[in-house]
């Protein structure tokens, strides 16, 4: 990512998992190359915190904790629906 | 990309799920309100994976579904005028306006063109000054913005030949008349946290309060809909009603509020119609006395115009969380996303386009049981 002034208004390159477009970043004036952003309509529009990203997660695997006990609900809930697990998931299942 | 195959993660979208399992003691109906959260819960099953009884509805969160007949009509008759270049995102143009659209306007001759940023559009009214260029600025808090800039951009760079046709919706009013609909099944909200990374959070605390529902701002991968709906449930089963994030990596308590200020001196709230669900006051932007220049609406003259409904799209009653797509006898025969009824089919973010493309092949019956 590289930031630039066009027209007076703060402009940088971001890069969407390899595909480069140019988004106007006058609403993050203090956005710096490497951070990661919501982008939308081609514009940045509030950065992505990376520890909170990482908190959440941290507590979504402690709930594993319970797991245990309260047993594939996962499975059982697919089953009453007469469907098959999303994709991708029933090899994690077994 | 970093954090969106973290937040898919089936191990941890399994945890969540059987947490919400162990959490739930009887039915509740709870709403999405963003057109996106629609799309992964179709799209991944989330809403099969949930104990009986519970039940997502979908909201009106789909900026081109909500977008007023009056509105396309308006934009169409602006866009078939000559020396008109009507500059819009795709979704739009194949929405249905009284019997054509915007693709039907382009094909007679019309200069329509899609850009990926309103900025694209201000660029070709630089590039092109003996042309009228016109932007179809709609959506919601996180749309408006862009647009504010834009409109500021013009006025600032002195740019005559551009306009905005404005029909910004907030979603806040929407909460409310949703809750105060005399169908209303709604006990909570999952808070659509795009809108809320650009308005923060402090417009829901008194909603929350007042019709006493869960609101609960939400992100959009799979794992951030099953927390979303765990802290719901956990709220309703314990009968709280207070505000909470779980979408902190991307929505702060105040916002973005260079966006706000922004939003403040280029708009100012008025009444808007809602496709399919009718007047809400105080629901909408329009643009502030000072920029009214750039208001398209004024410049092209079409402020009184007739419009004609589908006499068979029900999508009104989809956008309301009265019936499931599927429940509509247009679905998938009359109406399908290469020949749309209804906005809420034509747009990427419609409830009908997520069932048409992810659900179709199933029976009713199958998609009723569990929906």
């Amino acid at each position: 990512m590289e930031i630039r002034e066009e027209d007076g208004t703060r402009m940088g390159m971001v890069d969407f998992g390899g595909v480069l477009k140019d988004v106007c970043l006058a609403y993050l004036p203090d956005l710096e190359v490497g951070e990661y952003t919501i982008v939308h309509v081609g514009f940045a529009l509030q950065r992505l915190d990376e520890e909170s990203a990482r908190q959440s997660l941290a507590l979504y695997r402690q709930l594993g904790a319970l797991e245990e006990e309260f047993g594939d609900h996962w499975g059982l809930a697919a089953q009453q629906a007469g469907e098959r697990r999303p994709p991708g998931t029933e090899e994690t299942m077994t | 990309m970093k954090y969106l195959a973290e937040f898919s993660d089936p191990v941890l979208a399994k945890k969540l799920v059987d947490q919400i399992h162990a959490t739930v003691t009887k039915p509740w109906a709870m709403m999405e309100v963003c057109g996106g959260q629609t799309h992964t819960i179709v799209r991944h099953g989330i809403d099969q994976l949930l104990p009986d009884g519970v039940e997502m509805i979908h909201g009106p969160g789909c900026p081109v579904c909500v977008t007023p007949l009056e509105i396309i009509d308006k934009a169409l008759e602006i866009a078939s005028q000559p020396g008109v270049v009507f500059c819009s995102f795709g979704d739009m143009l194949r929405v249905p306006g009284s019997g054509r659209d915007l693709f039907r306007i382009k094909s007679e001759g019309g200069d329509v063109r899609v850009v990926y940023s309103p900025l694209d559009a201000l660029r070709i009214a630089k590039e092109n000054p003996d042309r009228e260029v016109v932007f179809f600025g709609i959506g919601f808090e996180t749309t408006a913005p862009p647009n504010a800039m834009t409109v500021y951009q013009a006025r600032k760079q002195d740019i005559a030949n551009f306009s905005l046709l404005v029909s910004h919706v907030r979603v806040p009013p929407a909460i409310s008349a949703i809750m105060e609909s005399p169908n209303c099944r709604v006990q909570a909200f999952l808070a659509a946290g795009h809108v809320c990374s650009v308005m923060g959070v402090s417009e829901y605390p008194p909603l929350a309060a007042k019709y006493q529902v869960p609101i609960v701002v939400t992100g959009f991968e799979p794992l951030d809909i099953l927390a979303g709906i765990l802290r719901t449930v956990t709220q309703l089963e314990r009968g709280e009603h207070v505000v909470e994030n779980a979408y902190r990596r991307a929505v702060t308590d105040e916002g973005n509020t260079a966006a706000q200020a922004m939003l403040s001196d280029v708009f100012e709230t008025t009444d808007r119609a809602w496709r399919g669900i009718g007047m809400i006051p105080r629901s909408g932007w329009r643009l502030s006395e000072r920029y009214r220049a750039y208001d398209a609406e004024y410049r092209f003259q079409v402020r009184d115009i007739d419009t004609e409904e589908s006499k068979v799209c029900r999508s009104g009653e989809v956008l309301q969380g009265h019936i499931k797509p599927h429940e509509c006898e247009a679905f998938g025969t009359l109406c399908t996303p290469r020949n749309p009824l209804g906005a809420t089919m034509v747009s990427s973010e419609g409830a009908c386009a997520a069932y048409y493309l992810y659900r179709r092949l199933q029976t009713p019956e199958v998609v009723s049981s569990v929906g």
